[in-house]
């Protein structure tokens, strides 16, 4: 791998460089001055498409085209809506941003806004960021009292309010139009699309749903070019006209059973291996690797001879993984249970499926019952068999639910049977010796609630 | 006229109309409100619900929708003034969250999302909080406690700390 230097976590370490003195010393805002005193907001557009910036929120859809979506000429308003509700397990890279470097953020929002010609942007950050609501807040007030927001910014007819609008601890808000529900007042349910957001999304206005990571990138592409934006990561696939690459530098972060944990920048395309060799000090206490998730839970499971899998937008899924996701990689080491780590994984979507589409509300209900059961050592191989039949049955792909919320469910669910069925079957016929081959119906061991 | 109201406060009220100017519709302000009202009086009791409908022109049935929704609101009681969120998704997990809480429950005897009798500390289990890399941790009001061991995070849960904002 080729030297790098981090750029996205530039101000982590730096004594105040969430104030705007230091984001200023370090580069900051000139790129927007320059922007407003110089460029239309399509020239923004063309210098984001051609970087081949993808969104960094987990399904990984390039940034530009998104823009390029919107209606032209619509009399407005057009509303941008930040996804700061990082709720994917594993996943912490948002939070470092905007506590440590909120300004490269709110830079990101600003010429994103011009670009888009979006009057108000909201950020829509989880509850459970206090402290990033806190840095957020005081970066947007410095802003303001810069001349950088508020009405006729530096001059020009561009005008731009930032507001902080505060989650509830529901996963789903991550979802862009359950956020955008959760965001008009209402239960965080997703839309049908299409009409997708960008036709009619916040207040039925045009919208664009834009992750906090993508913002940063926004302000990084600006400042230093889309020259410098490509020459990073992973090239698209000149045979395959339908690969966008991967491009740029990316925040992984790293946790579970490695001797350091922490979010960590590489060009994207680093492998799993790397990543955790490299950055992460090796997996704990010297053990190996048993399973390693390569973009938060949802993305599934990759095994122990499947980490030199580069983790670009394209990678996981040559291992049967849904995609790259989130970039969050979770080890699991050999000591660890498979079962238990799917019964985690069962009782996390159980929780957060919002109820509105019966497949994922019961599918993901009934996998914690059934994962239940077989932990408390009453499973049967047929149990493993309805698992994979429930995980092939919701989501979006199969075509029975709104979102992909049952998607993620349903891959991990798929991926450590599949991968590691040897081991589930071992656990059922040792834990239930009398009753491992019954295939009559049993009952469940209790209900458990959902939304 | 002044309304009558039993729960939501003058400055409560002030709080909720200053934000209006940031939406088209007063809908939007259902959450802003909740949070609001949440922080002062710890739990969002039904009374409540129907007097910010009434503030912000909705039926009581729309707002307590919202708030039964995101399973975050308490409504019958308050939470203590300490409300330790405990992580047990897959990192915390991995690095002994689910015995975190076990010992943090036990050891204030309550259930998760109980309140100790003297209504001081409220223990819930919480969905991943974004602090991988200091597992397992536990929110606690605004402050994010790292690396959580039972013994430490009892130590921590006994501490007072300044109310969540």
């Amino acid at each position: 791998m080729q030297p790098f230097k981090p750029v996205l976590l530039e101000a982590i370490g730096v004594p105040d460089g969430h104030s705007i003195t230091s984001y200023k010393s370090r580069g900051g805002y000139a790129p927007l001055e320059a922007t407003l005193a110089g460029k239309q907001p399509s020239d923004v557009i063309d210098m984001v498409k051609a970087s081949g910036l993808r969104g960094r929120g987990g399904a990984g859809f390039p940034t530009g085209l998104k823009w390029t979506f919107l209606p032209k000429d619509h009399p407005g308003p057009i509303y941008l809506c930040v996804n700061a509700d990082e709720s994917e397990p594993g996943t912490f890279n948002n939070r470092l941003l905007m506590e440590d470097d909120p300004h490269q953020v709110i830079e990101g929002i600003i010429l994103s806004s011009y670009a888009t010609r979006a009057t108000t942007a909201y950020i829509y950050l989880r509850y459970e960021y206090p402290k990033s609501w806190h840095r957020l807040q005081a970066a947007i007030d410095e802003a303001y009292a810069a001349g950088y927001l508020g009405k006729n910014i530096r001059g020009t007819t561009f005008s731009l309010d930032i507001y902080l609008h505060r989650g509830a601890a529901a996963y789903i808000c991550g979802e862009e139009t359950g956020l955008i529900e959760s965001l008009e007042g209402k239960r965080a349910w997703p839309r049908i699309k299409p009409p997708f957001p960008a036709i009619e999304g916040l207040f039925r206005k045009p919208t664009v749903v834009n992750n906090i990571e993508t913002m940063a990138c926004v302000a990084q592409i600006a400042r230093r070019g889309v020259d410098w934006f490509k020459s990073i990561g992973v090239p698209a696939d000149p045979t395959n006209p339908r690969d966008p690459g991967s491009y740029g530098p990316k925040l992984y972060c790293l946790s579970g059973h490695v001797e350091k944990p922490g979010c960590y920048e590489a060009p994207l395309g680093i492998t799993a291996r790397e990543l955790i060799d490299r950055f992460g000090g090796g997996v704990w206490k010297g053990r190996a690797a048993k399973a390693v998730i390569p973009g938060g839970i949802s993305m599934g499971l990759m095994t122990e001879s499947e980490l030199d899998t580069p983790l670009d937008f394209a990678g996981p899924g040559r291992v049967g993984c849904l995609g790259l996701g989130t970039a969050a990689v979770v080890v699991i080491d050999d000591q660890t249970s498979i079962v238990d780590f799917l019964h985690n994984s069962a009782r996390f979507f159980a929780h957060e499926s919002c109820g509105q589409c019966t497949p994922c509300r019961e599918g993901t209900s009934w996998s914690l019952r059934i994962l239940e059961r077989i932990k408390a050592g009453k499973g049967r191989l047929k149990d493993l068999d309805i698992l994979l039949e429930l995980g092939s049955t919701m989501g979006m792909m199969p075509g029975s639910t709104i979102c992909g919320l049952a998607d993620g469910a349903a891959w991990p669910m798929k991926n450590a049977i599949k991968k590691f069925r040897g081991e589930f079957e071992d656990y059922i016929k040792r834990t239930n010796p009398s009753g491992w081959m019954v295939t009559d119906p049993v009952p469940a061991l209790q209900i458990v609630g959902a939304h | 006229m002044t309304a009558q109201r039993t729960y939501l406060t003058d400055e409560m009220v002030a709080r909720i109309e200053a934000l209006a100017p940031r939406y088209p519709n007063r809908r939007a302000l259902t959450l802003p409100a909740l949070h609001i009202v949440n922080a002062e009086l710890r739990h969002v009791p039904l009374g409540a619900v129907a007097e910010i409908a009434a503030i912000l022109g909705l039926a009581p049935a729309e707002v307590q929708d919202t708030l039964t929704f995101y399973q975050f609101f308490h409504q019958e009681k308050p939470h203590g003034t300490v409300r330790a969120f405990v992580c047990r998704s897959v990192s915390c997990a991995l690095r002994g969250g689910d015995h975190l809480l076990e010992h943090l429950c036990q050891k204030n005897g309550v259930e998760p999302y109980g309140t100790t009798a003297d209504g001081e500390l409220t223990i819930e289990p919480a969905e991943c909080l974004g602090a991988c890399d200091f597992a397992p941790c536990i929110l606690a009001n605004d402050d994010l406690l790292k690396n959580m061991t039972p013994e430490t995070a009892e130590a921590e849960l006994k501490k007072p700390r300044a109310r969540a904002t």
